[in-house]
């Protein structure tokens, strides 16, 4: 691997960046491998780059259907937090949060990791007392969040409507300074080409047809470019986790629903916080290039189109006129939707099965993105060693027999 | 944009008239006998999902018509819905055997029995 550095750039200036390596290989599968990930999103991909750096397990592969990274991870809004309700997703999301601090060093990859500030807003009563709730049991977590005054949430978000008389008036928020954004291609790009180093196989238009088991353990992975040998699989491919979970007959406990986005024309910088509405369902941010980058609700119907209703982009947008009226004259540039998979409690799946060697991290639902790197080190810290880590197992498939749901539905199913 | 015919009341509208109420045929399994039912059963009613892509049957309600419960079936690729009918009801025969994957299995057994009311066509 070339090291990215101001010398590379230097140097491969002069030749006018025509001979910049290739950040990663694309080869062909091998017969037999010692894990496979199916998935090479942000969250297949982290896996397997701590699977060959912490684990040293380097003789795997990550299969993807399509190209890399070109799912849910390059279809979100970048939010990073980790101010969830419940101790269990406090521990993953913080620790992909801490990670994403260093990683652009960790990488040699700039994935232009912003820690701009994050607000969620409470614009009724009941939300704000959920929210003074959340922030206890965050601060008793040891996180770095505070509730704010009104004014306080003016002075950060100047083009925030703060009529007292609105609709949804602004009660306060809930800030987290250390949330933020980073740059969602790159997160995949660096994962990749890190694990690419390191001897990973990244094989790209590879789709799985079939998991070949015998005596109640993975023997291998059908794909359309042959079968490959390997005694692990990992799943990781969000919406699609259903489907490929009953190629091993093991039935899943999501639901697969679209998730719009949209981006605004670029305009001069206006916001430089992320800002959450979750009573009236949007959040806001801009881009680096000057572009507002805008989510809101999930349309509530299965769909594995990639395609989304207005009736979900209109309730989005209309909350943010609301809030924001200066965008109201704002076109729009680009809109996309991704398939999520929605779990009853609104929280993750990172799961041993009951076919040994069979692995399973989904569920992520509408807020994966800002735990990539947390999700990839324990998911391939629980691959590497067959039993769960410690920050992944309240996340266990038997949780939803046992009864004991991270219930986050309540607290973050809206903005996630 | 779901454009939605309700089979009880006739009247077609957008999905914002309409409520989603989810995956169909789910039975309660504590209805009958509580104390026979085993965590795993009170699981697969509360969290499982049957997640198809492609023909998919599902709960709708009628919000600003009739505000009745009605079944559909619709295609999760296509977004195409193929059928309307009754919440009683099961599907016709016919969409039953183009079901695939697990809703195959949760049809084959209902597909001859008597009392399976065939389903109204939706207009489009």
């Amino acid at each position: 691997m070339n090291r990215y550095s101001v010398l590379s750039l230097a140097r491969n200036a002069v030749t006018y960046h025509k001979d910049w390596a290739r950040a990663w290989r694309s080869p062909e599968p091998k017969p037999a491998y010692d894990a496979v990930i199916v998935g090479a999103g942000g969250h297949g991909l982290a896996t397997a780059y701590y699977l060959a750096k912490e684990h040293k397990l380097t003789n795997i592969a990550v299969i993807e259907k399509g190209w890399l990274g070109g799912g849910n991870t390059g279809r979100n809004t970048t939010i990073i937090r980790s101010n969830y309700l419940q101790d269990a997703s406090i521990a993953i999301y913080e620790l992909a949060r801490s990670l994403y601090e260093g990683l652009s060093q960790a990488l040699n990859y700039n994935i232009m990791f912003s820690p701009r500030g994050l607000l969620m807003l409470c614009q009724t009563e009941h939300e704000l007392r959920a929210m003074k709730r959340t922030s206890h049991a965050n601060r008793l977590a040891g996180l770095d969040c505070r509730m704010i005054s009104p004014a306080e949430v003016k002075g950060l978000v100047p083009i925030i409507n703060d009529d007292p008389g609105a609709r949804y008036p602004i009660l306060g928020a809930y800030y987290q300074p250390r949330g933020g954004t980073a740059r969602h291609d790159a997160i995949a790009w660096g994962y990749a080409r890190g694990a690419d180093a390191m001897g990973v196989d990244i094989i790209q238009n590879c789709e799985v047809t079939g998991i070949r088991r015998q005596g109640g353990k993975v023997t291998g992975i059908e794909t359309t470019r042959g079968f490959i040998a390997t005694p692990k699989i990992g799943v990781v491919t969000a919406g699609h986790t259903s489907l490929i979970m009953q190629m091993a007959g093991i039935d899943m406990p999501i639901e697969s629903v679209c998730l719009q986005a949209l981006v605004s024309e670029p305009i001069k910088p206006v916001i430089d916080v992320v800002v959450m509405a979750n009573t009236v369902h949007g959040y806001m941010s801009q881009s680096d290039k000057g572009e507002l980058v805008i989510g809101g609700g999930a349309d509530p119907y299965n769909n594995y189109s990639q395609r989304g209703s207005f009736t979900a982009l209109e309730h989005t947008v209309t909350a943010l006129v609301e809030t924001f009226p200066i965008i109201s004259r704002l076109r729009m540039l680009r809109h996309w939707g991704g398939i999520v998979d929605m779990t009853g409690d609104r929280s993750p799946i990172i799961s041993m099965t009951d076919v040994e060697g069979l692995y399973v991290n989904c569920g992520w639902g509408t807020g994966g993105f800002k735990s990539i790197p947390g999700s990839g080190f324990v998911f391939a810290d629980t691959m590497a060693n067959g039993r769960p880590h410690p920050i992944a197992e309240p996340f266990s498939l038997n949780r939803f027999i046992e009864g004991r749901l991270i219930d986050e539905s309540v607290a973050a199913a809206v903005a996630h | 944009m779901l454009v939605i015919t309700c089979p009880v009341c006739g009247v077609e509208g957008e999905e914002g008239d309409f409520h989603y109420g989810g995956q169909a045929h789910i039975r309660r399994p504590a209805t009958t006998d509580p104390e026979a039912i085993t965590d795993a059963e009170q699981r697969d009613y509360l969290f499982m999902r049957l997640n198809p892509k492609g023909l998919h049957f599902e709960r709708w309600r009628c919000d600003r018509g009739c505000g009745t419960w009605f079944h559909a079936a619709r295609d999760t690729m296509s977004l195409e819905f193929k059928a309307y009918y009754g919440i009683t009801e099961l599907p016709s025969a016919d969409l039953m055997k183009a079901a695939t994957g697990p809703w195959a299995k949760f049809f084959k057994d209902k597909i001859a029995a008597p009392g399976a009311k065939p389903a109204r066509r939706g207009k489009r």
